[in-house]
């Protein structure tokens, strides 16, 4: 497989989607997990199908819909969860039946025959282009910057919130870019896994990596390394046995999580 | 005189709902103020009235005199621990350093050395110092309240607020929760939001009975016979002491003394 990798341009893009991928899931998994927006995740995720349907009719990069959809899904749901409270699952489930519906009736009206869409729904790692992996890198790498030059205000703001705007610190600006960053992930994962299993990659290795330490930095860390890990044995299973990749991933990363607990215990 | 939290007026709606109606109420720098009333009295929104975490549809906050946004760094602002995820992965001492934030966000922030000596400074006094490195859930829970405490004093106020902060503690660590604020009103001002009847008369100084709006009672005095007013708080409230207002409860004012 390495000389793949060293030979083969498929195998490249592949590598360094799975390696941009695990520094996301990491990153923004492990806020999500810590935070308790997973189900809100899983909404964003399935509302950026609407604009992979919309890309598909109007005839533009499919990946460009999905992450317009999921920017504006993110801000709406933020914002409308700001004016009703809590109790924004109702909320979240509306977004992501909505948006698959919108993505299945563009595809309907695009014209001409249906195209196929299970490496957007399952992720496809082996069909990632050069330019995906341009696109994933410069998002990743501002979620990167973004992370670690605000991480004091960002594990106060997971920790509590309230306590930040007393100081005087706008979090809903934290959150609005917190949101934003969520459905950067989603975006960049899709390639990988997809939007159906998305939310395994974005929630299984912190949840692990929470299990063998109690702090952020270092959760995040070792998300990324356990995210590196089941990228990697979709990319070989792959590869050697043509199984599908998102699958792969997610079933290593779900198995990884229960045997972690097995061994861990529940950590209290 | 300046007072450490004036209040004039302030009216507070929830869609329909009104929370708080004509609130005025005036905390003298040094006081140790207990806030008691019902559940659903309005108690938590008066204090994030006073924190301007709420904006009041009527009326004007003053803190030290001044309007809030130019003081609000010298509140202490400690919050219910019932509000907290224990297994969220935080240590003690990291939770007391969110209080040297400031206000402003700076990128690529960084603590100074003087924000950690602060810190342990704080934790030392309340004789936490050697949990630092603890993560939170692994606290009980008087010792999670008690490093709240400590970062609403690591803000170094002037005032401090205070939500239930005995609500999910055994006995002894309330105790142990009133003595250490009794010792801290030494130099600030305290103010409680409570239901514990039981600190209200051997602590505080003055009292405020609300519910919605506020039965203000400057003084204490609570014998027996005054707790049972003050529990059936929305009846009617006899006067003891100075500064005080009873309001009657159908909106008519009844008199002043």
């Amino acid at each position: 497989m390495i000389e793949a990798i060293l030979d083969f341009n498929f195998m490249q893009n592949a590598f360094a989607a799975a390696v941009l991928a695990s520094i996301a899931c990491g990153l923004i998994g492990t806020i999500i997990v810590e935070k308790k927006l997973v189900m809100l995740s899983g909404g964003i995720a399935h509302t950026s199908f609407g604009g992979i349907g919309l890309g598909y009719l109007l005839n533009i990069e499919p990946i460009y819909g999905a992450f317009a959809f999921a920017v504006g899904a993110s801000l709406a749901i933020a914002s409308i969860r700001r004016k009703i409270g809590t109790g924004s699952d109702t909320l979240i489930g509306m977004f992501w039946s909505l948006g698959m519906a919108l993505g299945v009736l563009f595809i309907g009206f695009t014209p001409g025959y249906p195209p196929d869409i299970s490496s957007y729904l399952f992720g496809d790692i082996l069909t990632v282009r050069r330019v995906d992996v341009w696109m994933m890198g410069a998002l990743t790498v501002f979620m990167l910057l973004a992370i670690i030059s605000l991480f004091n205000y960002w594990k106060a703001y997971l920790f509590d919130e309230e306590f930040l705007r007393v100081l005087g610190v706008k979090s809903t600006l934290l959150e609005n870019f917190l949101f934003i960053m969520i459905a950067l992930a989603i975006v960049i994962l899709i390639r990988v896994v997809g939007i159906v299993l998305v939310i395994a990659l974005l929630t299984a290795p912190p949840a692990a990596a929470r299990l063998y330490t109690e702090d952020l930095k270092k959760i995040m860390g070792l998300a990324v390394v356990f995210g590196l890990i089941f990228s990697f044995s979709g990319l070989t299973f792959s590869y050697y046995y043509d199984l599908p990749s998102g699958a792969v991933i997610i079933i290593t990363a779900a198995l990884f999580y229960f045997g972690s607990v097995v061994v861990r215990g529940s950590n209290e | 005189m300046t007072y450490a939290v004036e209040l004039e007026d302030i009216s507070v709606n929830y869609g329909e709902l009104e929370a708080l109606k004509n609130i005025n109420l005036k905390v003298e720098e040094g006081a140790f103020l207990g806030i008691i009333g019902p559940n659903g009295g309005g108690k938590t929104t008066l204090l994030k009235v006073i924190l301007g975490l709420i904006e009041p549809q009527k009326g004007t906050v003053k803190v030290l005199g001044y309007p809030l946004n130019e003081t609000i760094d010298q509140i202490g602002y400690v919050p219910q621990i019932s509000n907290f995820d224990r297994n969220f992965p935080i240590s003690v001492l990291d939770v007391v350093l969110m209080a040297r934030l400031g206000g402003r966000v700076r990128f690529f922030h960084q603590y100074h050395k003087e924000d950690v000596k602060k810190a342990e400074a704080v934790l030392d006094q309340l004789n936490l110092l050697h949990l630092k490195k603890r993560q939170i859930g692994k606290l009980s829970g008087g010792q999670l309240q008690r490093v709240l405490i400590a970062r609403g004093l690591a803000v170094e106020p002037k005032i401090l607020l205070l939500d239930e902060p005995t609500a999910s503690v055994d006995a002894s660590s309330t105790s142990q929760i009133y003595e250490l604020l009794k010792e801290l009103n030494k130099e600030k001002t305290i103010i409680v939001v409570t239901h514990d009847m039981a600190a209200v008369s051997s602590y505080f100084d003055s009292l405020a009975c609300l519910n919605e709006k506020l039965y203000h009672h400057g003084d204490k005095h609570l014998d027996p016979e005054t707790t049972e007013q003050v529990f059936g708080c929305p009846v009617d409230l006899i006067a003891h002491g100075h500064p005080h207002h009873v309001f009657a409860p159908h909106g008519e004012e009844a008199k002043n003394d």
